[in-house]
This record gives structure tokens, C-alpha cells and sequence, in this order.
């Protein structure tokens, strides 16, 4: 009893903080209620008797991820969203209905689901830490050694891009915003001519 | 005690993942993109999370657990991608990024 409130309530505040982080203009806003949301989630993760992965989606996922979302927010200065002007009416239908499908899609496949997914108490065995990590560092082993060089690339690849630019590829910067494209309605991103090269402090 | 039905977790996880692609779909502002991303990433967490309780295999854990490094390194070489564009281009709207749009 208590198990389904608790649930319902974390249910409804991660879909109130989605919709926020997807309809709210401000990306600070935005961020922030995606802080909400991957609460709530560890939440039920708790409930669905994974409190290690709980534990790393509070410190990876709010405690990295979103903090480095946060910051680039913040370094950027990305102001809010203006207006669109025109064909966004089109797209968001066109988005709305497709989201619609798919969900519909999901939930008749559930459906079908439904009464056959009443599970048992929580066993010792499945909380187990220790069983994770020995299917973790036993069975993927490969996998994660994998995951690992794969961060480092990562790593490696965010230096490279967001790393100060050397004076060689500086002055392949054009100063003037690259020419629209042939036939198109004009120059499309010649608004701020000015401000192409970036000035020396940015990093 | 009754236990909450796991198909109540996996229509939640659906649920989000439609909500995230709607903003992947709409929003114009790359952060929030990003950001609806993540959304998608977190539902089909809470999906394999919902199925190794389901399936009493802990399995989808160790996968729930690789999800979030690829989101770690996507969220870390995405972001810087876009310092690198706003570098350029003083904005990260996605509408004027269309240098290869045909």
C-alpha cells in the first residue's frame, strides 16, 4: 500500500519535471527539473530493489552530468528560447503525433502484459551487491574494460573540441559568416557578422 | 504487501521516452535537446531496471550501468561540441545550423 503511494507520487513528479524540462524556455529551468526527475527515478529504482544503481544515478547523473550541463549552461549564457517565426507550428504537430504513436505503441504491447507482471518480495539475493559485481567483473568483464576505454576517448575528444584553438586553425576561421546555400532564402546566419571571430578570452 | 505491478513502470518509462522525443523533436535550443536526451536515456534505465526485477536477473542492472557511462562520454564530447560551435557562431540554436541541410 504504501509501496504504490510512494510510487505514484515519484511517478507523477518525474513526469511533471519531464514535461517542465521539455517545455520550459529557459534552459537553466530546464536543467534543473531534469535534477527533479532523476530523483524521482532513483526513487524507484530504490523501490525496484536497485539501490546501486540508485546510488550512481545521484552521483553520475545529478552529481556529473547535469552539473557539467549546468556549468556549459552558465558558461554559454544561453538566454531563453525565442519565439519561433515560422514552421514550428508544423514540426510540433508533426512531434506531438509521432511521441503519441509511439507511446500508444508501447502501452498496447503492455497491455498485453498487464496481470502477468505481479512479482514477488524482494530476495536477498537480488539486492545483492556482491552478485552484481561479480556478474559485473566476471561475465562483462570485456564490457566494462570496453566502457572504460571509451571514456577515455571521450575525454580525449572533448579536450581536442573545447580545448583553446591554436593559432593554425584560427585564421581558417572565416571572418565573414559562410555563404548561404544556393538558391536559399538569402544568408541565413549572417546576423552577427561581427561577432564571428571569437574574441581572445572566450575559451 | 502488494507490489505495484511492474508494467506500471514500464508505461511510466514509456511515457517519459515519449516526452523526451517530443522535446528531441521540437525544441530548437541544443541544450534542452540534450537534455531530452538524457530523459530518453534515464526511461529505458528505468525499463531495464523494471525487467531485472521482473525477470529476478540482475543483468539489466550491469546494463543500466553501461548506459550511464555512454551517457557520461555522449553528455561530455556533446557539450563540448557545442563550445566549440558557439565559438563560431555566437548561438547554438539548431535552426542556424544549416550549413549541411539540404
Amino acid at each position: 500500500m504504501i509501496e504504490t503511494a510512494i510510487f505514484l507520487l515519484f511517478a507523477l513528479l518525474a513526469v511533471a519535471s519531464a514535461l517542465v524540462v521539455v517545455l520550459h524556455r529557459n534552459p537553466v529551468y530546464s536543467t534543473l527539473s531534469l535534477v527533479v526527475t532523476l530523483i524521482s527515478l532513483a526513487v524507484l529504482f530504490v523501490l525496484l530493489g536497485a539501490p546501486f544503481i540508485a546510488a550512481l544515478q545521484i552521483l553520475i547523473y545529478t552529481g556529473a552530468i547535469v552539473v557539467l550541463f549546468l556549468f556549459v549552461v552558465m558558461l554559454l549564457n544561453i538566454g531563453r528560447e525565442e519565439i519561433s517565426q515560422q514552421r514550428g507550428l508544423v514540426q510540433k504537430a508533426l512531434a506531438g503525433i509521432g511521441a503519441l504513436i509511439f507511446l500508444g505503441i508501447v502501452a498496447s504491447s503492455l497491455w498485453g502484459l498487464y496481470g502477468t507482471t505481479q512479482v514477488g518480495p524482494l530476495t536477498e539475493d537480488f539486492v545483492s551487491l556482491q552478485a552484481l559485481a561479480t556478474l559485473l567483473f566476471g561475465e562483462y568483464l570485456l564490457t566494462f574494460e570496453l566502457v572504460g576505454l571509451l571514456l577515455l576517448v571521450a575525454v580525449i575528444a572533448a579536450t581536442v573540441l573545447a580545448g583553446r584553438l591554436s593559432k593554425a586553425s584560427q585564421v581558417s576561421v572565416p571572418e565573414e559568416g559562410l555563404p548561404g546555400p544556393a538558391g536559399g532564402p538569402g544568408p541565413t546566419y549572417t546576423e552577427h557578422p561581427d561577432q564571428v571571430t571569437p574574441p581572445e578570452g572566450v575559451r | 504487501m502488494e507490489m505495484v505491478p511492474v508494467s506500471w513502470y514500464l508505461l511510466l518509462a514509456a511515457l517519459l521516452f515519449a516526452i523526451g522525443t517530443a522535446g528531441a523533436l521540437t525544441r530548437r535550443n541544443g541544450i534542452t535537446i540534450f537534455l531530452s536526451i538524457e530523459l530518453m536515456l534515464n526511461s529505458v534505465n528505468l525499463t531495464l531496471v523494471a525487467y531485472s526485477r521482473m525477470l529476478n536477473d540482475q543483468t539489466g542492472q550491469v546494463l543500466v550501468f553501461f548506459v550511464l557511462a555512454v551517457a557520461a562520454a555522449e553528455a561530455a564530447v556533446g557539450l563540448a561540441l557545442f563550445i566549440a560551435i558557439y565559438r563560431h557562431r555566437r548561438t547554438i540554436d539548431l535552426n542556424r545550423m544549416n550549413l549541411l541541410r539540404w
